[in-house]
């Protein structure tokens, strides 16, 4: 696909300038000379700079693996082995395949999630607590509802885990368009809120089921269960399908021009009409609610189908990981999600059969993130070669 | 006493040249920022430099501090020509500069502000003490009082750039440099840094002093040197024979007006009208204040005056940028009053702004996409909410070629263009547009002269067009040659309006400045 953010290629020649003042008659301001943009880098570094959106994920990824190949061998285990063993595993087995599929569906969408805001230079680390809302959305009505049709059900805790997660989103939003809290901060605090509220909620609250021997909440009945489909889960075309919209709606929407304008040059969106306060709070609620949809997954479609301790893993982080190396577009948070999922899927796998500690994925996956987070380095060192007008998020996600 | 030439007469002095400088060249590109100036500092003297903006004073006290080289020409200080390598090198020579933009740790207090650089330690141990009494004993020294504990972000400005003056003073500076140091202060606050400055001079100090604002000069400069193109186009030894309209018509030229063809003005009904407007700047203080205008089709109206004097406020408010506290502007019949920029727009108000990289541009976009940055969501660059990029493009192509936008075509980034050229794009979007009320903010700053003719013409044309025309900009040629009224803005109001074919360009210079007693 197109990317809009490939710096400019061969047909970004800096302008001829028009007639250039003769000597005699200087401007009548004079100023700093501007000049256009410098030629385009040629050879092997103009290739690099031109793929550099498929090529610094893959250099993360490679450069990852190679120094988790150090710590592997290191516990005295084969990393070739390991590695085989652990892909092996997660794509062609059957309960491997499912369960990285069953991974990858909520990392796409928290992916998303936190994709749409870096296009708006907002940084959401709060996918975690805005799908932990989501979750324990769909866990209360998918039991408070239960007489409901199973059907129907689903659709409605599908949709309160949408609300919750966006209105979760939506305070961090409120705070920073009201009060001017920055976004880092406030959705990194409501994540440590959504855990000690549901924490109350399942233990001994409202929610509660005293009948699990820990903190948990009752299942969903089980016509409202999404059992997967062989090794299909239900939510994986969701959220493929999901990643498509967005990716549309970025790049070809009224919506999206406002979103990325704001982005790009908030003051030139002020001038255009275009208001922040408004793109702020759509994108962060867009980021909750997919965010939610990803915990009404969980909780709908993996056993125990209750949420309890534990069930929303680290994947409102891993989101972050997915969506920088995807570079922030919505297309790229796929493959990136399938590769998490997997590697998560294969994790247990290492341990069982090799006896190598399944946090080795943690650490690849740490290793990932410092690596995909180069691109800041990599932009500044390609920074001659690329537009000007960076911006934090735009180095990290555009 | 005035003189047009660029030497000035030596004063009979024996006392102790600080700064000499020669021949002094300095060009970016085909633009020559500084050619051939030459002039000199005593000590204890405080010399103003005069000019427009853009013409070349800050370039010129940045090859002083050693933050640019010149091309040729020398720099000597206190009889040591050396190249000056750096600011610390500056420093060390004895030259102090206060930046416009304070250069303060806001969270830290005045103390550790004053330690930042050549911290003194105890054992390891940050000597504070030492910091908080040097503060002390500076400011008295000085009569510059300033609490050593307090914290830069709490202070008024005027106080932090007392802190800033005292910075540079301990670093034993005898050569202060100020760059638009009143540029940032309010009125009481400039009264008191003039007052700061004569009891420097007097104790020895030597003050370089840059502004346009000609009361100041004449209120503590001994000498003035005016610059204008990058050249020294005069300079005045003995201040006390001459009037702000000496240096107000030494400051703007006399050279032949920009040509500008133009046919008489036939105006017709009032489009913009303006009642008692009053908005307030970023730091809360009144910019513009009981501004009154009515602009009517057909004509242009240009508004001249000194920066800082409420321009961009003003302009800002009318675009629905920025909110106003008092007063109408209505366009024709409709109150736009408290519409926003996306409203303003729609209702019919082109707006070329001020500072086109910040405001008029997005750099990533193509140059298609910036051509219908703020009628991206109308047909028929819109169905509904989804974009018609054939559209865009097609309006791209028609307006490079019409605006004549020199770039390889229109889906290369607007970053990668030249600055004429990227005025063309901010230019061609606001005329295409026909808008009822055109404002036309600093319209050529920065561009190169084929553009500023091109742009011009285009002005005209929409003028002719029937469109109302608001001209603002601090180039007087530029309002002389394309205003068919002249509203000189002082202090955030109008104070005075002339015909655009009497305007004289002294008497405008002397308005400019604020001169309105005879």
């Amino acid at each position: 696909m197109a990317d809009p953010d490939r710096p400019p290629a061969k047909d970004a020649s800096p302008a001829p300038d028009a007639a250039p003042a003769p000597e005699t008659a200087p401007p009548a301001v004079p100023v700093v000379a501007e000049r256009g943009a410098p030629p385009p880098p040629t050879g092997v570094l103009g290739f690099l700079v031109r793929h550099q959106a498929i090529i610094v994920p893959l250099v993360a990824v490679v450069l990852a693996f190679a120094i988790g190949a150090i710590l592997i061998r290191a516990q005295g285990f084969n990393p070739t082995y390991a590695y085989q063993l652990l892909f092996t595993h997660s794509f062609f087995t059957e309960s491997g395949l499912l369960a990285t599929l069953q991974k990858t569906t909520p990392l796409v969408l928290v992916g998303l999630a936190v994709a749409i805001p870096l296009k708006v230079g907002l940084f959401n680390i709060g996918g975690q607590g805005q799908l932990m809302a989501g979750g324990i959305g769909a866990a209360w009505v998918g039991y408070a509802l239960r007489d409901l049709p199973a059907a129907l059900l689903v659709v409605v805790a599908i949709a309160v885990a949408v609300l919750f997660g966006a209105m979760w989103a939506s305070i961090a939003a409120l705070l920073k368009t009201t009060r001017g809290v920055h976004e880092v901060i406030s959705t990194i605090m409501l994540n440590s809120i959504a855990v000690g509220i549901i924490d109350w909620l399942i233990n001994n609250g409202p929610l509660s089921d005293p009948a699990q021997p820990f903190p948990a909440s009752h299942a969903v009945p089980e016509g409202a269960r999404l059992t997967p489909l062989g090794v299909l889960p239900w939510g994986l075309p969701v959220a493929l399908l999901l990643a498509v919209v967005v990716a549309w709606m970025l790049n070809r929407t009224t919506l999206g021009f406002e979103l990325q304008t704001v982005g790009r040059n908030k003051f030139a969106a002020g001038y255009a009409g275009i208001s922040a306060t408004k793109t702020t709070l759509i994108a962060m609620a867009m980021s909750g609610a997919l965010a939610g949809l990803a915990g009404a997954f969980e909780l709908l479609q993996i056993e125990p189908y209750r949420y309890q301790n534990g069930i929303a893993g680290s994947l409102g982080f891993d989101g972050i990981t997915i969506a920088l190396l995807a570079r922030g577009n919505p297309l790229g948070t796929i493959p990136a999600a399938v590769l998490v999922g997997a590697m998560r899927a294969g994790a247990p796998t290492l341990q069982f059969q090799v006896g190598i500690r399944p946090e080795v994925v943690d650490v690849l996956l740490a290793i990932t993130l410092l690596m995909v987070s180069l691109p800041v380095i990599a932009k500044w060192i390609f920074r001659r070669h690329t537009v000007k007008q960076t911006q934090l998020a735009g180095s990290w996600g555009a | 006493m005035t003189q047009t030439t660029s030497e000035v007469r030596e004063s009979p002095s024996s006392r102790e040249t600080l700064l000499e400088i020669e021949g002094l060249s300095k060009s970016f590109g085909t633009v020559h920022a500084n050619q051939d100036i030459s002039l000199r500092v005593d000590r204890g003297e405080i010399v103003a430099l005069l000019g427009e903006n853009g013409a070349g004073k800050s370039t010129l006290v940045k090859q002083i501090f050693g933050l640019m080289t010149p091309d040729a020409g020398t720099i000597s200080i206190k009889g040591d020509a050396t190249r000056i390598k750096d600011p610390k090198d500056a420093i060390r020579r004895g030259i102090g500069m206060v930046h416009q933009h304070f250069q303060l740790v806001p969270v830290m207090t005045v103390a550790e502000n004053m330690m930042l650089g050549h911290e003194s330690a105890k054992g390891g141990i940050l000597d504070l003490d030492g910091a908080r009494r040097m503060v002390k004993e500076l400011s008295a020294k000085h009569n510059l009082a300033v609490d050593p504990d307090a914290e830069i972000e709490d202070l008024p400005v005027g106080t932090q750039q007392r802190v800033e003056i005292l910075k540079a003073l301990s670093r034993k500076a005898d050569l202060l440099i100020l760059d638009e140091p009143t540029a940032v202060l309010t009125p009481q606050e400039t009264d008191e840094l003039l007052g700061v400055m004569k009891e420097l001079a007097a104790a020895g100090t030597s003050i370089v002093f840059i502004t346009h604002k000609l009361r100041e000069v004449l209120a503590v400069a001994d000498r003035c040197y005016v610059l204008r193109q990058g050249k020294v186009v005069g300079g005045v030894d003995d201040l006390s024979n001459t009037t702000t309209s000496d240096l107000a018509s030494m400051m703007v030229g006399r050279d032949v007006v920009l040509r500008v063809d133009k046919a008489e003005a036939t105006p017709g009904e009032t489009v913009l009208s303006i009642k008692g407007l009053q908005v307030k700047d970023d730091r809360g203080l009144p910019a513009v204040d009981g501004f009154d205008l009515e602009v009517r089709a057909g004509e242009i109206v240009g508004l001249a005056g000194v920066e800082g004097n409420g321009q961009r406020e003003l302009v800002e408010s009318i675009a629905g940028m920025r909110p106003s506290v008092g007063g109408s502007v209505h366009l024709g019949k409709d109150d736009i009053t408290r519409s926003n920029a996306h409203d303003t727009n729609n209702a019919g108000v082109g707006h070329i702004p001020e500072d086109r990289e910040k405001h008029g541009l997005v750099g990533g976009w193509s140059i298609a996409d910036n051509l219908v940055l703020n009628r991206y969501d109308e047909p028929p660059y819109a169905k509904g909410f989804v974009r018609d990029f054939g559209a865009v493009r097609e309006n791209g192509v028609k307006l490079r070629e019409e605006f004549d936008i020199r770039s390889p075509n229109v889906d290369v980034p607007a970053g990668s263009l030249s600055g004429g050229n990227k005025q063309k794009v901010v230019v061609a979007r606001e005329m295409s547009a026909r808008p009822r009320l055109l404002m036309a903010a600093q319209p050529t700053r920065g561009v190169d002269v084929g553009s500023i003719e091109f742009i011009h013409r285009r002005i005209v044309e929409a003028r002719d067009a029937g469109a109302a025309v608001l001209l603002v900009s601090a180039e007087l040629d530029e309002i002389l040659g394309l205003a068919d009224r002249i509203a000189v803005i002082h202090g955030g109001k109008v104070v005075a309006e002339v015909d655009g074919k009497d305007a004289d360009r002294t008497e405008i210079g002397r308005l400019m400045a604020g001169d309105t007693d005879h």
